[in-house]
């Protein structure tokens, strides 16, 4: 275990810097490139001018953390417009998330379906259980142990993106695997 | 929740015995009805104005009805007890006047109303209702229906309120509550505290009892809420999640949506002794089911050719057959309380629609056009559907459009929401 010195706010600071990175460096074509479930932090007010930057920190995610998870393996996947299919893109990400989930036998996990508002509340939330439930089949395929996975719908209750336009329904059909035990600690 | 009101309708009023046939109707299958002119002065006594306002406020909502400009009215302080002169509301074109008197005696309020036929210069109505003062509105909302029934011949919908889903904050953050209002936007309540989502609540035929669905990370339940007891219970645990609940007419069953591995299909529960019956089983979607008045069918919506489209099958499940066959996604299909119409959104063209077809699917009618127009309800006489209108910014608001499509308007309650349901005719 490594211990985390008392900086939490620095640490993630850093952290949110480098979650944010790795998703742009992932990104191709029309994938989107959407920051995970933490807002960005907002930057320390500059103090005076004569302060001394502060020393740098460099920091890791804990292997078998939630931080892992999420920024070294992927915590999301997307969907097509009315699909539930995996996509091609998605695959190497839930093939990431069965190795990591393979390694780390204690973690549990959710998987929350979710849509675009183009479409009607409870149609979406049937798509959105479809969503889910194709994950979770794909995981369990790749030798995750089905009583680790539980599944919900958010329908369209939840958008990661709060804009409207083509981009914004993209980024809001997917699929966010949930970490809710086992995972290492902070 | 005070639900049990002494409204006492009394007949005696009624001076003119014989039934005279009047002269004015107002018709309410014509989508280019000229409203009615109608002179609704202030009431006389304790809250009178107040009553007159919430009753010109409903008519005029209605569409079928054009009350006049009070100023321009020439005959003040009119007395129910004695005939108006009519010379005077015939000159400032009145068809129908409305006049009333309240008085306040043993902490009850007494109002006195008389419906009169200007050109024939004959009464229509002439009754009076008895409640505690603060159920004031609820008068002016029996008053409202007893003068639409008799002009239109067709019951009224104004003594109504609309369960439906408070919306606070923006789009990703919104905060949902439960909650019931009047059909006019007064008097809003909360059900739930926004700690976690609530949608599509629906009437009882009762009227006193509704059921919602419930949906947090552990899961999804559909509640049932007794209204008058404060009562909640859950329709019990299933396999996986359970969504979409309806009463059936007459208030026995609830359908609904259970999701298993992904797969949704229509079940019905037996209220009585909680047996459940799966009706559809087909692998696609199978969801917003919505029984016939006379219960005997169910209309739903399913995705089994490739798109959602619309179906109706038997209340036991049997011969399910599509009956939305037009250009785009139809969801949310609602039987209306006639019989008559099968209530429905479209997604076409990059705009939802709320629209109306027969429910062998003919004589589809497009009545609006938004950003984003979702999940019609039925008032109880079938003449008016509320709905939500979601703007581009995330902003949902609650409309209601008559079924001819001619009057479309916001309801008048000023924060947002969504998922309305409209209460049948209180008792």
């Amino acid at each position: 275990m490594v211990s985390i010195p008392d900086r939490k706010t620095a640490l993630r600071l850093a952290l949110v810097a480098t979650a944010a990175a790795s998703m742009a460096a992932c990104a191709s074509h029309p994938k989107p490139a959407y920051p995970t479930t933490r807002p960005p932090a907002a930057a320390p007010a500059p103090r005076g001018e004569t302060a001394p930057p502060p020393a740098p920190v460099s920091q890791a995610a804990l292997p078998g953390s939630e931080q892992d998870f999420v920024i070294n393996v992927g915590d999301r996947v997307y969907f097509d417009f009315d699909k539930f299919q995996i996509r091609p893109d998605a695959q190497p990400i839930l093939d990431a998330q069965s190795a990591w989930l393979s390694k780390y036998p204690a973690v549990t996990v959710r998987i929350e379906g979710n849509c675009d508002e183009r479409g009607t509340r409870e149609y979406n939330l049937a798509l959105g259980a479809r969503r889910a439930n194709a994950v979770r089949d794909y995981l369990v395929a790749h030798g995750v142990a089905s009583g680790r996975i539980t599944t919900i719908s958010y329908g369209k209750e939840k958008p990661i993106d709060p804009g409207s336009g083509d981009e914004a329904d993209q980024h809001n059909r997917n699929a966010h695997t949930a970490i809710t035990g086992g995972a290492a600690a902070r | 929740m005070r639900l049990a009101l002494a409204l006492i309708a009394v007949f005696a009023l009624v001076v003119v015995a014989a039934p005279a046939r009047a002269e004015i109707e107002v018709n309410v299958n014509r989508g280019d009805v000229q409203p009615l002119p109608i002179a609704i002065p202030p009431f006389g006594g304790p809250q009178g104005p107040d009553i007159a306002g919430v009753i010109s406020a409903n008519l005029q909502r209605s569409g079928l009805f054009r009350p006049l400009d009070p100023s321009s009215f020439v005959e003040h302080d009119l007395d129910p007890a004695v005939q108006p002169r009519f010379p005077l509301w015939k000159q400032i074109n009145a068809q129908a006047l409305l006049n009333g008197q309240v008085t306040q005696q043993g902490g009850q309020l007494r109002v006195a109303f008389r419906l009169w036929d200007v050109n024939a210069e004959q009464q229509l109505l002439g009754l009076e209702f008895t409640s505690t003062p603060d159920n004031w509105r609820r008068i002016a909302h029996k008053i409202s229906d007893a003068v639409y029934e008799r002009l239109t011949g067709e019951k009224g919908y104004f003594d109504t309120r609309v369960v439906f889903v408070a919306e606070s904050g923006g789009r990703g953050a919104k905060v949902k509550r439960l909650a019931i209002m009047d059909q006019d936007g007064a008097n809003p309540s909360y059900l739930t505290d926004g700690s976690f989502i609530v949608m599509t609540p629906r009437f009882s035929s009762t009227s006193q009892e509704i059921t919602y669905m419930a949906l947090r990370p552990q899961g999804s339940s559909v509640y049932l809420f007794n209204l008058e007891t404060g009562r909640r219970e859950s329709l019990g645990q299933f396999p996986g999640m359970v969504f979409a609940p309806r009463f059936s007419p007459d208030g026995s069953k609830v359908a609904f949506s259970v999701e298993h591995a992904g797969n949704s299909d229509v079940y019905v529960m037996d209220l009585h002794n909680r047996s459940s019956v799966r009706l559809t089983s087909d692998p696609a979607i199978d969801t917003s089911p919505s029984f016939s008045p006379d219960g005997r069918s169910i209309v739903f919506n399913s995705d089994r050719s490739g798109s959602p489209q619309l179906y109706v099958m038997g209340a036991d499940g049997s011969n399910p057959h599509r009956i939305s066959f037009g250009d785009g996604r139809y969801t949310t299909p609602v039987w209306s309380p006639t019989g008559e119409y099968i209530a429905f959104t479209k997604q076409t063209g990059g705009e939802f629609h709320i629209g109306v077809m027969k429910p062998d699917g003919s004589d589809e009618r497009i009545l609006t056009s938004s950003y984003l127009d979702e999940g019609p309800t039925w008032a109880p006489n079938g003449r008016v559907l509320m709905f939500a209108r979601e703007a581009a910014n995330g902003a949902s608001r609650l409309w209601t459009v008559d079924v001819t499509g001619r009057i479309l308007q916001p309801v008048p309650y000023p924060l947002g929401g969504s998922d309305p349901a409209w209460s049948p005719l209180l008792q």
